[in-house]
């Protein structure tokens, strides 16, 4: 019976086609043809003379690159509508002097003049410096405590399940939520952060001030996206882990490679694009980091830990000086962009090894 | 390849190499140094004089980067 069916769809395609609905008509024809196949043959055949040829030529038309067409329209809307559309018109802006708050006011075209304050500000310089401080440490730290505790947990010991759920919590918490919970736990008078690391050092607890001391800020900060982010780096090298297959691991056994070796020949090399892929999303990440910093610290003491985000808002929300901050935002996106290209080839050769 | 002895005994020769510039392997390792030096620039804290000109490095770089990606091996 299977043959006699696919004998006949193969049959009634061509008419089914000309009837301009290949796939529900040769389907429901399947079904039918199980108990009578000489009925549905006649109707299929009725239907396609029954169809006037302008239709057939006009169904037809659809090729399956018009389908996909047609399925991706809607995401390329929206794409276009609100990330390319604004990207342009972001750079229209910081070609010229509009300030938001002002709409009426004429729009003048100013060349060069925006970008040319925004890289000789000391101020903006400054928060690029806060900002590569912030990215540095809070990647170095991240990988590194991410890949050991990723390294401890594919040991498969008893209950290992249970300690990656613990330890995945704090990913799974809003950075706003965490942002207000810190600015408790660093409290000098109440918070547990400032009693702890009393009651280890012996300092007391009135000096250890981390959001409202210069020198313990950029810290502060640094301190709680690592604990909030770590997980999250955890994960992708726990994949990079478990997909190294043990027989690499048996034949350096035989070889009698050691613990040492084994490590540095295949687990970091194997482990190393999962690696390289935690290091792009947590850099494009803290790049652009702003609402765990603004609720933590708002930027201050002073501005020493106004990382690029939180100066590039207030340029356009408070200073109101919509062209130069785009002019600013501008800067900031090309940077990711030319940062993403080198990314990309590095990952595409790690990838060809 | 432009040694006498060794023309005549192998008449398949491959087809002359691009020159330097033209080869996507060499000219992207350099888009990627440019790319790299800007962006050290923007974020260093020595000297305003790198950051000012950061931004040029980077869009010499990126725009490089993306011309010379497209030429063939």
């Amino acid at each position: 019976m299977h043959a006699d069916r696919r004998g006949l769809q193969t049959a009634t395609r061509p008419l089914a086609c000309r009837t301009g609905a290949p796939f529900s008509l040769t389907k429901s024809d399947a079904a039918v043809t199980i108990s009578n196949p000489s009925l549905a043959d006649k109707a299929a055949e009725a239907a396609a003379r029954a169809t006037p040829d302008g239709v057939v030529v006009r169904v037809r038309a659809l090729s399956d690159r018009a389908i996909a067409w047609l399925f991706i329209a809607p995401t390329i809307v929206l794409l276009l509508a609100i990330n390319i559309f604004p990207l342009f018109w972001a750079i229209y802006l910081s070609f010229t002097n509009f300030r938001a708050n002002r709409p009426n006011a004429e729009v003048k075209n100013v060349g060069l003049g925006n970008y040319s304050r925004v890289l000789n500000d000391p101020d903006i310089w400054a928060s690029m410096q806060t900002t590569a401080h912030f990215v540095f440490w809070t990647i170095l730290l991240q990988t590194v405590i991410g890949f050991a505790l990723a390294y401890l947990i594919d040991r498969k010991f008893r209950g290992h399940a249970f300690w990656t759920t613990l330890i995945l919590i704090p990913m799974m918490l809003s950075p706003a939520v965490v942002g207000n919970f810190w600015r408790f736990l660093y409290e000098p008078q109440i918070g547990l952060f400032a009693y702890a690391v009393s009651f280890l050092t012996g300092i007391p607890t009135s000096d250890i001030q981390m959001l409202g001391s210069v020198n313990l800020a950029p810290w502060a900060i640094i301190i709680v996206d690592t604990w909030m982010w770590t997980p999250y780096v955890m994960l992708i090298c726990l994949a990079g882990l478990r997909s190294i297959p043990d027989y690499i691991y048996e034949a350096a056994e035989v070889d009698r490679a050691s613990n040492w070796r084994q490590f540095w020949s295949i687990t970091v090399p194997m482990a190393l694009p999962f690696i390289m892929l935690a290091v792009l999303f947590r850099g494009i990440e803290n790049f652009k980091m702003f609402d765990m910093v603004n609720l933590l610290t708002g930027g201050g003491p002073g501005s020493t830990t106004e990382v690029a985000s939180i100066t590039l808002k207030r340029d356009a929300f408070e200073a109101w000086a919509t062209g130069r901050s785009s002019a600013f935002a501008i800067v900031l996106f090309v940077a990711v962009f030319g940062l993403a290209n080198i990314y990309v080839k590095a990952l595409n050769r790690v990838k060809q090894r | 390849m432009s040694d006498p002895l060794l023309t005549p005994q192998s008449p398949a020769l491959p087809p002359r190499r691009r020159p330097f510039f033209l080869r996507r392997g060499p000219m992207e390792a350099v888009a990627v140094t440019v790319i790299g030096l800007g962006f050290l620039m923007l974020f260093q804290p020595f000297a305003l004089v790198l950051y000012t000109y950061s931004l040029v490095t980077l869009l010499a770089g990126t725009f490089m980067f993306m011309i010379v990606s497209k030429f063939p091996e």
